[in-house]
């Protein structure tokens, strides 16, 4: 187990510096010049060579690649050879000249927003998706069974962003329930923070739930007609044992597979949810920064997105082996 | 519990039992009017096709006939008490406790992802509150009655780490573990090596007479029949068609699904080259069973019957003999003729 940790380790950091070349490739073949966005209106080219040389840009690909994977590990200055280098610690996932600010500080400022977000739906959407899934299944083809279903397809169906504009003209602003949403740290100021993240949770849980119901359903209903369900019926175990402890255990291994992914995709930014109700998290960042070009913090947006999903690809597997006592990890 | 039994009563009566399922494409009569009875410490077989409802009537016994999808209606009267009138937690209590149940399929009966020993114990807790350490050392002893080696050892281990045959020894453990008065064993054998068929046979043969325990056995294997019943019931069609002592049923057959059924048996003394004489046609779709009696359409005695009676009537569980009964048209001295003449073809004589 352990010594399958380690290679799993190893792999996933090759594979992180293999995926850091790619986008780094990729991005450097983009038509956009970060050095003449980063120059103004009354540019020269004096300047904006200026410009591309502290920003490193004047260096081939390979070497910026270097240079940024140098920066990763032991701190990186722009511009040393000027008066008014530019230092940026390690580890340093670039510098946006455009905002004036290490790219690993802008991720670090916008990521608790997305992580509460995240984490906030996450549990909301197991929690509906789950359960419902599971009614649906013990009352297959039955109208409770198909409002289930129903109701799972418009949440399918519903794109967050009208949801989401729905959501904030009835509740907000014409029923006034809740104040406009402003984000605050949960630390800060705790009621203004739910205030503000209920909808965006409620919001973004239902497009999930959807898919959790159907998903658990469909792991219910091929499960409950398993042999060993008759066994533990058999036994005489009172029938929410046999559906919580026997059928849910047996049917979890996808709805673990698809939680882990889902809410490593969506550490990585909610955009649409995000933007909607202006949470200053890594999604719309990330849209900002495209709007900008501003390459370095897109690199490094990619790159942080990147890492939870292999991450949660290898907690996923790891709890496959705890839910699964057949799966041997080698 | 015996001053509760009615003396008239057998241990297990069931009468008239029925069993249907309303799907989309219709009514499937999956067990239809089927009666039997049986005593502590005896052995009933119920043999028949694959289709025939053997299975249905073992689960509709058991409680385990989900009601929200099937309606089942005649009486199950076990120890004195009906289980078809139970409420669910009524059976529930009885589920495991005083009747157990065991299945075709040891290997994927138990749950995968549970310690064998904790789905032992599981069975004891279900029924008793007991201390964890003595429900251990019940389940321990009881893995090492169904001879399972090193049972303290084993009692951590999952059950992809045991073999089929030992997997129906952990179902065996866990059917007895809490010393149930019915056992029924659907097809106990058919997923076993033929080695290890005849040790699960012995194995729950020997267990029975510890235990004193009644044993539905399911199975279409006669010779498994012959070796261990007491009782026979021959299923077709959803109904029993034949049932008596295991003598009346294999020397004195009267009904011609039960003749068909030991003509297709393969014969050690056969001569080589010799067909096998297999029943023609293919069981009835429990959707559309025939009317009248449902083997008519495969039955080769037709003509010694007057009229459609065959055809358009269904026949009576009618009695021939001290617990010797049969659903069949023919007439006495015909179905003795139809007897004689496939017992000296197998050569052999109904004496």
């Amino acid at each position: 187990m352990s010594a399958y940790v380690v290679r799993r380790v190893i792999s996933m950091i090759i594979l992180l510096l293999l995926l850091t070349l790619v986008v780094f490739i990729l991005f450097s073949l983009l038509p956009a010049d970060p050095a003449r966005l980063t120059c103004g209106k009354g540019c020269t080219p004096e300047v904006l060579e200026a410009n591309r040389h502290k920003l490193g840009l004047d260096l081939p690909v390979i070497q910026q690649y270097w240079e940024f994977m140098k920066g990763l590990f032991v701190g990186r200055i722009y511009a040393a050879d000027s008066p008014d280098p530019v230092v940026c610690n390690a580890p340093c996932l670039g510098y946006s000249f455009k905002r004036g600010e290490e790219v690993l500080v802008l991720i670090k400022d916008r990521l608790p927003a997305t992580i509460w977000l995240a984490l906030g739906a996450f549990i909301l959407w197991l929690a509906a998706g789950i359960s419902l899934g599971i009614y649906a299944a013990l009352r297959r083809g039955r109208w409770q069974d198909k409002t289930v279903m129903g109701i799972s397809l418009a949440g399918y169906s519903l794109p967050s962003f009208f949801l989401g504009l729905m959501a904030i003209f009835f509740i907000v602003i014409r029923l006034q329930l809740l104040p406009y949403p402003a984000y605050v740290s949960p630390f800060e100021n705790p009621i203004q923070f739910f205030q503000t993240m209920l909808l965006p949770w409620i919001v973004l849980a239902i497009l999930y739930a959807a898919f959790y119901m159907r998903l658990t359903r469909n792991q219910m209903l091929e499960v409950l007609g398993e042999d060993y369900i008759r066994t533990a019926r058999a036994k005489g175990l009172p029938e929410r044992v046999v559906i919580r402890k026997h059928a849910l255990r047996a049917g979890l291994t996808p709805i673990v597979t698809a939680a882990g992914l889902d809410l490593a995709g969506l550490l990585g930014g909610a955009i649409i949810t995000e933007s909607i109700f202006s949470l200053p998290g890594l999604g719309s960042l990330a849209v900002n920064s495209v709007n900008d070009a501003d390459l370095p913090v897109i690199v490094g947006i990619t790159l942080v997105t990147a890492t939870f999903i292999i991450v949660a690809n290898l907690v996923v597997d790891l709890l496959y082996a705890v839910i699964d006592p057949r799966v041997r990890l080698v | 519990m015996a001053e509760k039994a009615n003396p008239q009563r057998a241990f297990l009566e069931v009468s008239d039992l029925s069993v249907q399922f309303p799907t989309e494409d219709g009514i499937v009569r999956a067990v239809d009017g089927v009666s039997f009875a049986i005593e502590r410490g005896k052995t009933l077989a119920i043999v028949g096709e694959s289709g025939s409802g053997k299975s249905v009537t073992a689960q509709a016994v058991m409680g385990l006939i989900n009601k929200r999808n099937a309606d089942v209606s005649g009486e199950v009267i076990f120890d004195g008490e009906d289980l078809v009138a139970m409420p669910e937690e009524g059976l529930r209590k009885l589920r495991g406790n005083k009747m157990a149940m065991i299945f075709q399929d040891p290997m994927s009966s138990l749950h995968p992802f549970y310690r064998i020993g904790d789905q032992l114990t599981e069975a004891v807790n279900a029924h008793e509150k007991v201390s964890k350490a003595s429900a251990r050392d019940r389940a321990i002893e009881m893995l090492h009655k169904v001879g399972i080696p090193a049972p303290a050892k084993r009692f951590d281990d999952y059950p992809h780490q045991f073999s089929g045959g030992m997997r129906q020894r952990v179902m065996i453990a866990m059917a007895l573990i809490n010393s149930p008065s019915l056992l029924i064993a659907d097809e106990p054998t058919t997923a076993l090596d033929v080695t290890v068929q005849a040790q699960i046979i012995e194995l729950i043969s020997q267990l029975q007479r510890e235990f004193d325990t009644a044993v539905i056995l399911i199975t279409h294997d006669l010779g498994i029949v012959a070796h261990v019943a007491d009782e026979v019931a021959v299923m077709y069609g959803a109904r029993v068609v034949e049932s008596g002592s295991v003598d009346d049923i294999f020397y004195h057959p009267q009904m011609p699904y039960t003749l068909g059924l030991l003509a297709s048996i393969p014969r050690l003394n056969q001569v080589h080259g010799d067909r096998l004489d297999p029943i023609p046609g293919n069981p009835p779709s429990p959707l559309r069973l025939p009317a009248g009696c449902v083997f008519n359409p495969r039955c080769g005695y037709q003509d010694r019957v007057t009229g459609d009676l065959c055809q358009t009537q269904r026949p009576a569980l009618e009695s021939v003999g001290a617990g010797h009964r049969v659903r069949c048209h023919l007439p006495a001295t015909e179905r003795q003729a139809v007897a004689e003449l496939v017992l000296s073809a197998l050569g052999r004589s109904s004496a």
